[in-house]
């Protein structure tokens, strides 16, 4: 990748970190506090990051399609959904992390239903952070958020899938880069 | 602590793998390394974005946006804010600790906390491209309302 390309591809970037330097020459309070939270941000995500970048390239390696499709395809049943239950749940990380992993998935063979429960999973029920949440805002509260959430995941996931056409899913498998 | 786990587990899974098969492994890494630039320059966007909103957003005008008092219009402005910013799970549970000592109320809380984990405004670009337009308009849609019945429902529960 040339330089050119370079900078087309982070042009927003770029773009939103001149800003932020203007703003720090006129209001510095503002737009230094708005580049340490960035940059503290960005050495968050460095520091979770690695592994599970790494876990998703050996799982992309020696997973095949036909292992995937098995255990979390379509017809994969109640067996599919815990799986991706408790991928979704033995993961660390925010969310956009898990983007790049539903992408192999999908790539893989899985269901889109199995995706979303997968995504719902990576997104609230990760054991980490419920350990935290019940040391921050107490067990009653964990348990009571986590079983509620339970329900939604399943829900929202049922219920999205649901309206999508035979079209729009093999849209969906195809457009994976 | 957890993410020690996940480093060790990475680095055993390496190590069998590098074992195993020296060229896939290598292949997984170069595999990793290309899902990451992948997202990068939207991660970064987001980043900045984030830095920008929460040097904005102090705890404080969150706190006085979202107490106990706030009722139905501070569900919605809480569930707004976490579906907005993107916080770190380390950094929202203390933070929502804190607002409850401050007097925010539960059901508050819940909302943020709930929409902050599941619903993404920032992050629709890099999921549209894994889920599509409609998928990733409709997931975010109903994770937002699921919040804030779980809202009310904990409202009731706790």
């Amino acid at each position: 990748m040339n330089v050119k390309q370079l900078i087309k591809r982070y042009r927003v970037f770029l773009i939103l970190f001149a800003v932020n330097l203007v703003i720090s020459l006129v209001m510095p309070e503002i737009g230094l506090t708005a580049f340490s939270n960035t940059a503290k941000n960005i050495k968050e995500m460095i520091s979770v990051i690695p592994p599970i970048f790494i876990l998703l390239g050996l799982l992309d390696v020696w997973v095949d399609r036909q292992t995937m499709m098995k255990y979390t395809g379509k017809g994969s049943g109640l067996k599919g959904v815990l799986i991706s239950f408790l991928l979704g749940s033995a993961a660390a990380g925010p969310l956009y992390a898990a983007f790049p992993v539903a992408t192999v998935m999908l790539k893989k063979g899985s269901s889109i239903f199995n995706v979303l429960i997968f995504l719902g999973a990576w997104s609230t029920t990760k054991v980490p952070l419920l350990t935290f949440e019940a040391a921050n805002l107490g067990m009653r509260f964990m348990l009571t958020r986590l079983a509620l959430s339970v329900i939604g995941i399943i829900l929202i996931a049922l219920f999205t899938d649901k309206t999508l056409s035979q079209d729009e899913r093999e849209e969906i498998y195809n457009s994976q880069a | 602590m957890f993410t020690y786990v996940l480093y060790a587990l990475a680095g055993a899974g390496l190590m069998i793998s590098f074992m195993k098969d020296k060229k896939k492994t290598k292949m997984a890494l170069k595999k990793a390394w290309k899902s990451f630039e992948n997202i990068l320059p939207q991660l970064l966007t987001v980043m900045i974005i984030i830095g920008f909103a929460l040097a904005v957003l102090s705890p404080e005008t969150i706190s006085s946006l979202i107490g106990s008092e706030s009722g139905i219009l501070g569900i919605l402005a809480a569930a707004l804010i976490g579906s907005i910013t993107l916080i770190p799970g380390f950094v929202a549970f203390p933070l929502a600790a804190a607002l409850l000592d401050n007097g925010a109320g539960y059901m508050q809380i819940t909302a943020f906390v709930s929409t902050l984990m599941m619903v993404g405004v920032i992050t629709i670009p890099m999921e549209t491209k894994v889920l599509g337009k409609k998928l990733t308009l409709l997931r975010n849609c109903a994770a937002f309302v699921f919040s804030i019945i779980a809202a009310f429902a904990m409202g009731v529960l706790i």
